[in-house]
């Protein structure tokens, strides 16, 4: 077991010349629920898209033990299932089945895994049934369950989600809230919910203007006025 | 609604089986070239790219806006996908679009969807293409030149589609080319005025907003061979103005050949029951007429993309 | 609101939604080409053509009409043809008041023949996009050799189509919203107007751009490599050879009576 995230010194500036990243350093130990809070412009995103290979920074980042880099970049996608924000760019097939099936089938398994890969991962998330609908058709709750599904089909080890309850109506959020806490995976939450971040993390990451700027145990990172105030957040 | 803006949608049955093969084959041809073209210029992301941008085209042809009378002007959106993104990556584009206008709902027929691919994709984009890149090299990188240039590209792209396709519908026999032409070219100049505004706004909109989105189409590949395929256009319609389908009478490519004296021998055959009519058997001189039409169209296309590739090895060896 | 009404699918449990994507592609575009191919004036087989469409559109339990109801999307493009009753030679059937002009008996009927067969194909057409899930048509499209990166960015078009075009709707609503119309001033000139919706074109665009780089990103993140990969979906059963078969075969039998008697 060594389901971790170990990233150290990362810097990252996007083409354009704005500069996202200055010396991000974390560890995330196996089994570990942590969330990631931060101002709108902190860097969360971008730090997010370094875990599995999308965006190569300057530093190291290394999952499950392994740095990424051209040779490990399959392994490392498998292993990080990562959801993006908005439901609508996870889900980019025509059908529900073949976008949950894209993973496994990239990952060259036979037909009959990858079907049963399909029902188990949207099992998993209370949506067996839908697999010939058209994402398009799906209500906003259902796509983030969905969305989710497509990266459990992948049987990652550690789970990244970016944004997981934003746009839900409180019912769906909490339907969302309880799947996240059932599931089994290490996992790295960024978020604006402070209300998730304080029932659902033990620990809590305050990242601002491209640096961690706090780590720590979520009651106490809640507590403290000062540095909740001074990166725009507020407690529950 | 989202209806097609611009009445150039074919529908099947207003061309001939004969003109549409000649359509699918040119349309397959610039198709399969342009997948290897973006599959060089986008690398992994063409398919994504490709498939969010016909996405985009089609959205964006329902933004309108009112004309008169109950009446809207949209967008068709070749030359600004050519504009932006390069001829090659625009064809692609719009060949999509149409083929889902087509297959979804049945916005242009399917046997003739080769011509529609040709007209509002292939002829709109290398034209908005052309045209946009030498308005611009006249007047110099300045806000005016986007603005003229966008503005006359889509202007023309949209005269050009309407051109080739009131040649069609004369080759088909369903319009005399001395009524289609003035009517098709005379509609779509006005109808072009709206392209023209919409594409020239939103290049400026971008050039604001977004400068780097405009330099792919600066590096896109095919800068230098579509000026080549502009010119194998021109002739042809210069050599089909020319030629006798120009007549007013309606009968088209099969008339045409027929006043050459190619098909008597059909009209006596025995499976053409009525006199005009014949069905295209291997070994039908009617055929054989048609191949050469299609041969010689082929070779002229060939040529030009033969040229404009040594040119550009000459260009890039000489850089 | 959203625009999803659009899609044309209409789930039935029917003979002919069982039917093999493919047979159902292949028997479509042969029916437009046998129609297409039927002699100017032969009624007859027309009238044959209509009636296995109808026939089909029963059989997928889309009620007879169906297609009918819906085939006149076509029409508009009628004015194209609307001058060969005119200009082609032959005998004078009528004569259109004060102007003068003529219609001749072969004019007529190549007129009434270009429209059936616009028609009749756009039937055809509709009962394919009605009776298939447009995942099941890209499919057959892709088995029956059209080249998987055009296919799938097919696919791709297809899904966000929906969600381009319902950013789209927002964006005219948004401009609705904010353009008052005041009983005897003065309305915006058309040329503002147009620059208008050409800048909402080019923010579209931009949007568009974006996501097509979040979706590549969520492609990369599971694995894509550039390759274009499906899985099986269809096996051709017998009675997908039999429907096959048989259409295919009446469409031939209809045009060879036809150009025989």
């Amino acid at each position: 077991m060594h389901h971790t995230i170990d990233v150290k010194n990362l810097h990252y500036t996007y083409p354009d010349g704005q500069v996202a990243l200055r010396g991000v350093d974390l560890y995330i130990a196996p089994g570990e629920k942590v969330a990631l809070v931060g101002p709108n412009g902190a860097g969360k995103s971008t730090l997010l898209l370094h875990l599995n290979g999308i965006l190569r920074g300057d530093g190291e980042v290394q999952v499950c033990g392994r740095p990424i880099n051209d040779k490990t970049l399959g392994a490392v996608r498998a292993a990080v299932g990562l959801v993006f924000q908005d439901p609508d760019d996870q889900l980019f097939s025509p059908s529900v089945f073949d976008d949950v099936a894209f993973g496994p089938l990239y990952m060259g398994l036979d037909e009959g895994s990858i079907q049963q890969r399909v029902e188990q991962s949207l099992d998993a998330v209370g949506m067996r049934g839908v697999e010939r609908r058209v994402p398009h058709h799906l209500s906003g709750g259902e796509k983030k369950r969905v969305a989710i599904a497509t990266v459990l089909a992948m049987e990652p080890e550690i789970l990244v989600l970016d944004e997981p309850t934003a746009g839900l109506d409180p019912r769906t959020r909490r339907g969302l809230i309880n799947l996240l806490r059932e599931l089994p995976q290490t996992m790295l939450v960024s978020t604006h919910d402070m209300g998730l971040v304080a029932e659902s993390f033990l620990r809590t990451i305050v990242i601002n203007e491209g640096r961690v700027v706090a780590d720590g145990p979520t009651q106490k990172l809640l507590a403290d006025d000062a540095l909740l105030e001074s990166h725009g957040l507020e407690a529950p | 609604m989202l209806q097609s803006p611009v009445p150039l949608h074919i529908p099947d049955g207003f061309l001939t089986p004969l003109v549409s093969a000649i359509g699918w084959i040119l349309a397959l041809t610039m198709i399969a070239i342009a997948l290897r073209q973006t599959r060089n210029q986008l690398g992994e992301r063409q398919i994504p790219m490709m498939g969010v941008l016909a996405a985009f085209i089609f959205a964006a042809q329902a933004i309108n806006f009112p004309i008169a009378a109950g009446t809207s002007g949209h967008l068709l959106g070749g030359a600004l996908a050519a504009i932006i993104m390069g001829p090659w990556a625009a064809t692609l584009i719009m060949t999509a679009v149409i083929a889902i206008q087509s297959l979804l709902f049945q916005d242009g027929g399917l046997l003739v969807m080769g011509w529609n691919i040709l007209n509002m994709g292939v002829f709109t984009a290398f034209t908005g293409y052309v045209v946009y890149r030498f308005t611009k090299s006249l007047l110099g990188r300045n806000p005016v030149a986007l603005i003229a240039g966008g503005f006359v590209a889509a202007w023309l792209s949209v005269e050009v589609g309407a051109i080739a396709t009131a040649f069609e519908l004369a080759a088909s026999g369903t319009s005399p080319l001395s009524l289609a032409l003035p009517a098709m070219a005379g509609v779509h100049a006005l109808i072009g005025l709206g392209e023209g505004v919409i594409t020239s706004a939103a290049l400026s909109l971008l050039q604001v907003s977004r400068p780097q989105a405009l330099e792919m189409g600066e590096t896109a590949p095919g800068r230098r061979g579509a000026i080549f395929v502009v010119t194998a256009m021109a002739l042809s319609i210069i050599v089909a103005l020319f030629s006798p389908l120009a007549s007013a009478h309606p009968d088209g490519l099969e008339f045409v050949a027929e006043q050459q004296g190619f098909l008597t021998i059909a009209a006596d055959a025995p499976y053409s029951i009525l006199p005009d009519y014949t069905i295209p058997f291997i070994g039908n001189p009617a055929v054989t007429t048609i191949l050469a039409v299609l041969v010689g169209t082929l070779v002229v296309f060939g040529l030009a993309l033969l040229l404009g590739r040594l040119t550009t090895r000459r260009q890039t060896t000489g850089d | 609101m959203h625009i999803s009404f659009l899609d044309p699918f209409q789930a039935r449990d029917s003979l002919v939604h069982r039917l093999d994507p493919r047979v159902k592609a292949v028997l479509t575009l042969l029916y437009v080409l046998a129609v297409s191919l039927t002699p100017q004036g032969a009624w007859a087989a027309f009238a044959a053509f209509l009636a296995l469409v109808l026939t089909a559109a029963w059989a997928a339990k889309l009620g007879w009409s169906y297609s009918l109801r819906r085939s006149f999307i076509a029409l508009p493009f009628m004015l194209a043809a609307l001058a060969v009753p005119f200009v082609t030679p032959g005998p004078a059937i009528y004569e259109v008041p004060v102007l003068g002009w003529t219609v001749s008996e072969p004019g007529f009927v190549r007129f009434v023949t270009i429209l059936l067969r616009a028609w009749l194909a756009v039937q055809a057409a509709i009962l394919l996009t009605a009776t298939t899930p447009f995942t099941d048509l890209l499919w057959s499209l892709r088995n029956l050799r059209i080249p998987q990166a055009l296919v799938a960015m097919l696919g791709f078009m297809y899904r966000y189509l929906f969600v381009l075009a319902d950013e789209a709707l927002r964006m005219n609503r948004a401009r609705a919203a904010r353009s008052p119309r005041i009983v005897g001033a003065p309305r915006p000139p058309i040329g503002w107007q147009a620059r208008v919706a050409g800048s909402m074109v080019g923010s579209l665009f931009l949007r568009a751009l974006e996501r097509s780089e979040r979706v590549y990103a969520a492609m990369a993140s599971r694995g894509y490599d550039g390759e274009v990969r499906a899985l099986v979906r269809f096996q051709m059963l017998g009675l997908d050879w039999i429907v096959l078969l048989g259409v295919s075969l009446s469409l031939v039998a209809i045009l060879t009576l036809t150009l025989v008697i």
